[in-house]
């Protein structure tokens, strides 16, 4: 639990003039979960996507298993290992479940692995494999995040990063999802959690950071920042109130 | 689990009309006598058509093996093209220069075509295509008037009388000289075309290139290298368009810049978009439509194309997506 596996060093990311990360630090650990909290524009999902290089940073350094993969290419990132699962899931809805799947182990070219793993990601998700000739736009809002992150694992990623899995789904699915994300990290996979349900994250998680316009304002093991009032204050209900 | 029903669509007439086809085409008996009717009757057309209806199709399978070379690149990987004639011109000019300065054999200049294809494609492609949005548009735009512009004023090409007296190309001792060679010659060339376009469309490329079509960060996010697969599909296309064009040369054994005038780039568009992006059928469907209805219709004179233009903007209202178009996968982002 020791070794450090993905670290930010003084990055700054920026849209044109607009700078939205200013600077952040922090460090994941092999086999963690860590979670990065805050509320809407304070730069959680610019942060997974300067790791993942879909926003190159600016300035600053990403480091993955000690290896700066600031400037590579998206492609040249998944390939070694971390996988990002966007916003908004990004699933195609009208490829049926079983070609999405094939989707995420796209650079795979033995077929007997890429059918090894389709299994394995049923096994996690058996509805997804009740589903499996459907199209993705007629699974529910659950099953959709469900095969985004079946997606994601048919790649076998070192660090899963999951941005707001739990957005626009009912509570009893935020802990099914919780409850997977769980189970994938037993597994051996870190996971890195985007998330505005403060509450269900730092359960979850191991650390976490919150972020605030763009910088990091706060950091320590969930158990404690679970009982930091003013986080519960600030980043319970968020959702009611976007910016 | 809930369970989300598909929602209840709502077709208009024409919709229903073509939903219908849809169906009948599910049928493979259907769709495979349909196919040997037509292969049957068009391998026969020729001994039972005057010369200029020979003409006309040859014209037509010339333009199904251009158009599904930039439907490689519009349709299938979505980016937006609009100096194609220009590597059609490249083609043609490196087999007329080839053949009629320098007396080379008609089939030896196709591979030299090909490469000087790749070359323009990279050239155009590898700066271009890392950027996002409508740059492609405009610098293709750009290069179509280039090359014609060049080959106006350079001397290699004939300036703007062009080349004359290209060779016409032997095959297994026939010279090819006759309408109805060349009529053969174009439809075995569009067979050949519509074969390579569907293995490229069921392809691991061809798949890559419709995920970053329908979402380039999911497709980035998965894995696949977003600037290479795009060149790819751009040097493909190319290829096509140059092949076409050598072929092009040799049946017309003389070409001059006005062959590739920037029109000509956006009438092959507009057959891959009426006939439906990424459907290879669609696509062939809108070359034919393009090339034959101003020749069905010539009895109307000068109103045809107004005509034409009127049907094209009815098209556009009520069926935006093409008359055939392709299963679009759009993704679930917001």
């Amino acid at each position: 639990m020791s070794e450090v596996i993905l670290e930010l060093r003084d990055v700054e990311t920026r849209y044109g003039q607009i700078y939205a990360l200013r600077g952040i630090n922090f460090q994941v650990k092999k086999g963690e979960i860590v979670t990065l909290l805050g509320a809407n524009g304070a730069g959680k999902s610019t942060t997974l996507k300067t790791i993942s290089s879909l926003v190159p940073a600016s300035a600053g350094q990403v480091l993955f298993m000690g290896r700066d993969i600031t400037y590579d290419q998206p492609h040249s990132i998944v390939e070694m290992g971390v996988i990002h699962v966007p916003e908004g899931r990004m699933i195609f809805k009208e490829l049926t479940v079983r070609e999405n799947l094939e989707l995420g182990s796209f650079t795979l070219k033995n077929n007997a692995e890429r059918k090894r793993r389709i299994d394995h990601v049923f096994e996690i998700f058996p509805v997804l494999k009740e589903r499996h000739k459907q199209m993705g736009g007629f699974l529910s809002g659950g099953e959709q995040q469900m095969l985004a992150i079946g997606r994601a694992l048919m790649t076998q990623p070192k660090v899963l990063m999951l941005d707001e899995p739990s957005l626009g789904l009912a509570p009893i699915l935020v802990q099914t999802i919780m409850k997977i994300i769980k189970q994938i990290n037993d597994e051996g996979t870190t996971v890195l959690l985007v998330e505005q349900n403060a509450k269900a994250a730092l359960k979850l998680a191991n650390r976490g950071y919150v972020l605030e316009t763009g910088e990091i304002v706060m950091d320590g093991n969930a158990a404690v920042l679970i009982k930091d009032e003013s986080i519960v204050k600030a980043y319970l209900g968020e959702e009611k109130h976007p910016d | 689990m809930e369970q989300i029903k598909p929602k209840k669509i709502t077709l208009n007439p024409f919709e229903k009309v073509v939903e219908k086809l849809y169906e009948l085409f599910d049928n493979n008996v259907l769709r495979y006598s349909v196919l040997i009717t037509m292969t049957a009757f068009l391998v026969y057309l020729p001994r039972a058509s005057s010369l200029f209806t020979q003409e006309i199709m040859t014209n037509m399978f010339f333009y199904v093996v251009v158009c599904l070379g930039l439907n490689i690149i519009v349709g299938f990987a979505g980016l937006l093209h609009l100096g194609y004639a220009a590597f059609f011109a490249v083609g043609a000019y490196v087999t007329g220069i080839m053949s009629a300065t320098y007396g080379i054999n008609f089939w030896l200049t196709l591979p030299f075509s090909i490469v000087a294809a790749i070359i323009a494609g990279l050239a155009i492609g590898a700066p271009t295509l890392r950027l996002r949005g409508d740059y492609l548009a405009i610098v293709t735009l750009g290069f179509g008037e280039i090359i014609r512009i060049t080959v106006r004023n350079v001397g290699i090409t004939g300036g703007a009388v062009g080349l004359i007296g290209i060779e016409r190309p032997v095959f297994f001792g026939i010279v090819l000289n006759q309408i109805s060679h060349f009529y053969y010659m174009f439809f075995i060339l569009s067979i050949i075309a519509i074969f390579v376009s569907y293995r490229l469309y069921d392809s691991r490329l061809g798949r890559a290139w419709q995920y970053i079509r329908e979402d380039e960060d999911a497709a980035a996010a998965m894995g696949i290298n977003v600037v290479t697969t795009r060149l790819s599909a751009f040097i493909i296309g190319s290829c096509f368009g140059a092949l076409a064009g050598s072929f092009f040369a040799v049946k017309m054994t003389a070409i001059s810049p006005d062959s590739f005038m920037f029109i000509h780039s956006i009438m092959i568009l507009l057959a891959v978009v009426l006939g439906g992006m990424g459907k290879i059928p669609g696509v062939v469907l809108g070359a034919i439509i393009v090339t034959i209805f101003p020749e069905i219709s010539r009895d109307i004179g000068q109103y045809r194309l107004i005509i034409f233009a009127v049907i094209l903007l009815v098209l556009m209202i009520y069926r935006p997506q093409g008359l055939w178009p392709d299963r679009q996968f759009q993704s679930t982002k917001k």
